[in-house]
């Protein structure tokens, strides 16, 4: 019913020839795309990996009031243990009753491990003109410890069931002045706002393996690199929504639900993008 | 609710006839008071002003609970409140300046954190559909508008008509992804006029 009315209004009349056109336009600009991606995307260039070297000395760093480093934090596979761990994150800490990302998992290693004063982290969170993230640099570090290791989060744990079905439902969540959800953009196949691609992130599948394969990265048009914090910091910028607080349950939430549609996807970070 | 639940019951049905484990990992859907519950622990203290941009209205609620798919019930019921709210200007002319509305379908700022409150704001039509023939840049989540009224034979009643669906979308089709523009008081009773002239107008590269 929605599709007819939708058609009606349109009343799209496209000529054969027309539709050709507009198709090869298309592919024609696809292709350029393409060939750009492949460009930047050289991991000997790619300026994240310093973000990889700064993470791997924070995360070796002996401060807060313990003046211990985050080498014996646990992120899911036994204390210290890094490699694989970002793979299955978001998960269930049994020691903090909660399901956490990476960055809430970092934060409260911080806190509980070392006992850091996280205020001053958190207020550089994001990086800029002369400001460095600790939070993107260790993300950068723990995230290539699995770079080349597929998603396989657990949905075992009531709690992460839980937290997946809130994700699934903030997804689709509508508000503010221009209606938006995540799914406005990012649950239709072989979508482009303007030039850009829209991976369909509402089912399992290459799109969402892709799009979280692929994050941490440098974002050339920013100069920094970027984690999925900042992604959907960005997403809910677009979407007019008010700016959402760093390693809330909420994000987790989302996270979650998008890691588990990229379930068997490739991990390959930190990627290089636009 | 019974009805949202539905798709995870045919799962749960389907995976119990295959006998797969899968079920007992399929998570039912979460209730909106618990998603209400982390909405407000992902923005505990939002900008002064800002929380309505939070909160939901009934039609924003029931597009999100059915995932934009409301039942034919529903449907018709969203269908007619949202018909109700479409607002015509006063003079009842629908028809501003296409040159202005060039500028409102190209513009795609405006009401985001990052937007100073008097910088430009636009509807930012390009980011989803195809309009002027010059203008390669543009998105494909909307169906393309080329020759959008020359193809209507530029009639006053299909001008009416591109003013009440962009004035409020889901007016003609309820969860549309289309925002409410005049409804949701984004676009100016003035923009609103122009963008309709951009799409109307046989001057404007729209019809060309």
């Amino acid at each position: 019913m929605r599709f007819l009315i939708g058609l009606c209004w349109l009343g799209l009349i496209w000529a054969g020839s027309a539709t050709m056109a507009a198709a090869q336009v298309t592919d024609a600009t696809e292709k350029e795309i393409e060939k750009y991606r492949a460009m930047i995307s050289d991991p000997m260039a790619n300026p994240a990996f310093l973000n990889v070297d700064r993470g791997e000395v924070l995360w070796a760093l002996a401060r807060g009031t313990r003046n211990v480093s985050l080498q014996t934090c646990d992120l899911g596979e036994g204390p210290g243990k890094v490699e694989g761990a970002y793979a299955r994150l978001p998960r269930y800490f049994k020691d903090a009753d909660r399901v956490m990302d990476l960055e809430q998992r970092l934060l409260w290693c911080m806190e509980t491990v070392q006992g850091l004063d996280t205020k001053d982290i958190i207020k550089r969170r994001f990086s800029g003109p002369g400001v460095v993230s600790d939070m993107e640099d260790l993300v950068a570090f723990v995230a290539q410890k699995s770079s080349g290791a597929k998603f396989a989060v657990s949905l075992a744990h009531p709690k992460e069931q839980e937290v997946y079905a809130v994700g699934e439902a903030m997804f689709f969540r509508r508000s503010a002045v221009m209606d938006f959800s995540c799914a406005t953009c990012h649950s239709e196949d072989g979508k482009r706002i303007r030039l850009q691609g829209l991976p369909n992130l509402s089912k399992p599948g290459k799109p969402a393996q892709e799009t979280m394969g692929s994050w941490p990265t440098y974002r050339v048009s920013q100069s920094q690199m970027r984690t999925m914090q900042h992604r959907l910091w960005d997403c809910y910028r677009q979407m007019r929504m008010p700016v959402p607080d760093y390693a809330s349950d909420g994000l987790t939430a989302l996270t979650l639900y998008l890691t588990k549609n990229a379930e068997g996807g490739d991990i390959l970070v930190p990627s290089i993008k636009r | 609710m019974t009805m949202l639940l539905k798709p995870f019951s045919a799962l749960f049905a389907f995976a119990t006839l295959m006998g797969a484990p899968v079920a007992a990992q399929q998570p039912t859907r979460a209730s909106a008071d618990l998603v209400e519950v982390y909405v407000k622990g992902t923005w505990k203290a939002p900008a002064e002003g800002w929380q309505a941009r939070i909160d939901q209205d009934e039609t924003q609620r029931a597009c999100s609970l059915s995932r934009n798919q409301p039942t034919n019930a529903e449907f018709d019921k969203l269908l007619a409140r949202e018909k109700a709210t479409v607002v015509f200007p006063a003079d009842g002319v629908v028809l501003g300046k296409w040159q202005d509305g060039e500028k409102v379908a190209q513009i795609g700022t405006g009401g985001q954190f990052s937007d100073s409150a008097t910088g430009p704001r636009g509807g930012n039509c390009y980011a989803c559909h195809q309009m002027a023939r010059a203008e390669l840049s543009y998105g494909t989540l909307g169906p393309s508008l080329q020759e959008y009224g020359k193809i209507r034979k530029f009639s006053p009643a299909d001008a009416k008509a591109a003013y009440a669906k962009i004035y409020n979308a889901q007016s003609v089709l309820p969860c549309s992804n289309m925002p409410r523009f005049g409804h949701n008081k984004f676009l100016s009773e003035q923009q609103l006029k122009d963008v309709t002239a951009y799409l109307f107008d046989p001057e404007s590269p729209v019809n060309k």
